[in-house]
């Protein structure tokens, strides 16, 4: 006699007939978009790491000056030239300490301090820049996209810029708006200004375009339509509906904005047409270092290192940021 | 196709004249006095007869229109009578005197011809950027195949962070760090590039090979690393097609699939992205030229910047200009001639 098991109710029974229709496991809570996003980004360890190292390297020279408060512009001309501390390790007679770790240069100054300040500068005109040119691409992109009117005139600008030669009209701008901008607002300021300027005001094409692209598919989709249906204003269907849509190619395209911005400013300063002489940045301190490199690699070293790793971990940082964004290949 | 391509020429003479234009625009805007070098004592009145041969009294369209004149028209009939007179190329063809002692375009720091001294570095940049281009492009090539083959292989894994660093490492650090290890340390390798010596036999030949090594790698590193990131990004659009199905299932061999099928769908993008980064590695001479002190336009452009020199700046950024408008040009063609489903016409 075959024993067969009593369903409790006749519903169940039921589901047990169409085993087929019964989830396996028990349904997961509903997700949102933003999680999707993070749990796909987690994926990409080189990403994760590069997210870690932006965020560290940022705070790091945010609050550096409170953590290490040697002043950088400090001359000590008695404690000139240390070498970094690691030297002691093959090398017990080397004039190198805890307290200047990364040593000092030519004329005293600690070299840990000047890279902190050159940080905050390098990291300021970055960020800075790399905001300027996503407004004015984020601006002349939808403007653009949605506008038939303005589309062929701006994308006609957007081309013309982009075959103008950047790096030497950079150059060009630099040198020769020095002078005033300085006279106005401090060497310092009045370069940082300029700089910032510059990077940002020729960087900005390749977000326009992405953002056109996307804004075109975007406008003829149903809830654009529902949107205008019901009576919004454009600026509202704009600020409402299209822009976060368009969030993800922005946010790779600032990515990409943050490296060649720190990129174009050492370049600058390695050049020597960027800020003034005392005051570091890392193109800067890089520059400097470069007639002493046979006795003092590290002072080539240590900013070079710094810039590239910040560089290297923005561009990851963008990669991860690419993959997580595409629905297409999230979830995959 | 030449209707497409005639079109573009046509087009690509308003956007250069806009160039020179935002050019010009900007060194008038420009606050800086090339008289400030001049002594003090010198009086007003002279100092004013100075600026007045200089070009500089007149109105600025006046300015802009005789250097267009200059750039245009004196410039290239000069370049058509050393190409029927002297060239090597053209010499052949019966000689022309175009030229009959007009103003050219004159440098305020020698007061000879801009386009003279043009002419002389331009070889040196053209040696290093081009030498620089195709060794990156063919490392870049088989690199960016392969991984695209072993997808996620130890290669592929490799060849991505690799290529990311070269991507990342801007050459002003690179430049350094290579002379440091090779010249400094090591000793293999000469850390200036010497532009006087000349190739005559095979032991010079080994000298100017030494020479170039490092220029020529500190530029490639940056082309290997973009050309092969997205050859490996076409290929891997194209190898999960259906095509590349229906070749392996005709019996192909995989080499043929791969290396035929795969690769010439996949050189569509790569060939047009190989045009479009010319202009920004002549960009990237500047910084290498600086660093390994050669003399190229690059190194031009910055010397006659710090020097005020402004005729020489307006030639020489406009010529960048003309290199960027040219190989947007060459892109577009390109384009059309491989992919018969974007032709205009």
């Amino acid at each position: 006699m075959t024993e067969q098991a009593i369903p409790a109710s006749p519903v169940e029974a039921d589901i047990e007939v169409f085993g087929a229709l019964t989830d396996k496991e028990p349904q997961k809570p509903p997700r949102s978009q933003w999680k999707d996003v993070w749990d796909q980004f987690r994926k990409h360890k080189g990403a994760v790491f590069g997210g870690g190292f932006l965020i560290f390297i940022t705070l790091g020279v945010i609050f550096g000056p409170w953590l290490w408060d040697i002043d950088p512009k400090t001359l000590d001309i008695r404690n000139k030239n240390w070498r970094p501390v690691y030297t002691l390790l093959w090398d017990d007679t080397a004039k190198a300490g805890w307290l200047h770790p990364f040593g000092t240069d030519q004329l005293g100054r600690d070299i840990l301090a000047q890279m902190i300040a050159g940080g905050r500068v390098s990291m300021a005109v970055g960020w800075l820049a790399m905001g300027l040119a996503l407004l004015i691409g984020t601006a002349i992109g939808v403007l653009s996209g949605y506008f038939k009117r303005l589309d062929f005139l701006l994308m006609r600008f957007t081309d013309l810029v982009l075959s103008l030669p950047i790096l030497p009209l950079t150059l060009l701008a630099v040198t020769l708006f020095r002078q005033p901008l300085n006279s106005r607002f401090g060497p310092e300021g009045g370069m940082f200004i300029l700089i910032v300027g510059i990077i940002g005001l020729t960087s900005w094409m390749q977000t326009a375009r992405i953002v056109r692209g996307d804004i075109l598919a975007l406008k003829e989709r149903e809830f654009i339509l529902a949107a205008r249906s019901i009576g919004t204003k454009s600026g509202k269907i704009i600020r409402r509906h299209l822009l976060p849509n368009v969030i993800s190619p922005i946010m790779v395209s600032a990515t990409l904005g943050l490296a060649t911005a720190i990129i174009t400013e050492s370049a600058l300063s390695f050049l020597g047409v960027g800020f003034p002489s005392d005051y570091p940045t890392w193109g800067k301190l890089l520059a400097d270092a470069v007639q002493r490199m046979q006795d003092y690699p590290e002072r080539v070293l240590l900013p070079g290192i710094a810039i590239s790793l910040t560089v290297l971990s923005v561009n990851y940082l963008g990669d991860g940021l690419r993959d997580a964004l595409d629905p297409r290949i999230r979830g995959r | 196709m030449l209707t497409f391509t005639f079109r573009r020429l046509i087009l690509s003479i308003p956007t250069l004249l806009f160039i020179s234009f935002i050019i010009f625009g900007l060194l008038q805007l420009a606050p800086g006095d090339p008289m400030a070098q001049v002594p003090l004592t010198v009086p007003p009145e002279v100092k004013q007869k100075m600026r007045e041969a200089l070009g500089l009294g007149a109105p600025w369209y006046v300015q802009y229109y005789k250097w267009l004149i200059q750039f245009f028209w004196i410039e290239p009939k000069i370049f058509i009578d050393y190409l029927t007179n002297t060239s090597f190329l053209l010499g052949w063809l019966p000689d022309t005197s175009l030229y009959n002692g007009e103003l050219r375009v004159l440098s305020w720091q020698t007061r000879s011809p801009v386009m003279d001294i043009v002419m002389q570095r331009m070889p040196q940049t053209l040696w290093v950027v081009g030498l620089s281009y195709v060794v990156g492009i063919v490392i870049a090539i088989p690199i960016g195949i392969y991984s695209a083959y072993r997808h996620y292989s130890v290669f592929d894994q490799a060849g991505t962070f690799v290529t990311m660093i070269g991507f990342s490492i801007p050459p002003f650090f690179t430049g350094p760090l290579l002379i440091v290890i090779f010249s400094v340390y090591l000793g293999w390798l000469p850390s200036i590039y010497d532009t006087t010596h000349v190739v005559t036999d095979w032991e010079s030949f080994k000298v100017q090979f030494f020479q170039m090594i490092m220029p020529v790698m500190v530029l490639a590193l940056q082309t290997t690393a973009q050309i092969s990131r997205y050859m490996r990004g076409a290929m891997l659009d194209n190898l999960n097609q259906d095509y590349v199905r229906t070749a392996r299932a005709k019996g192909l061999r995989e080499g043929v699939v791969v290396l035929v099928h795969v690769l010439r769908n996949s050189m569509i993008p790569v060939v047009t992205v190989i045009a479009l980064g010319m202009p920004a590695i002549f960009g990237g001479a500047i910084i290498t030229e600086n660093v390994f002190k050669v003399n190229g336009i690059g190194q031009l452009l910055l010397t006659a910047l710090f020097a005020n020199d402004l005729p020489m700046v307006m030639t020489l950024t406009f010529i960048f200009a003309i290199l960027i408008v040219l190989f947007n040009l060459i892109a577009d063609v390109l384009y059309g001639l491989l992919d018969p489903r974007i032709r205009y016409d």
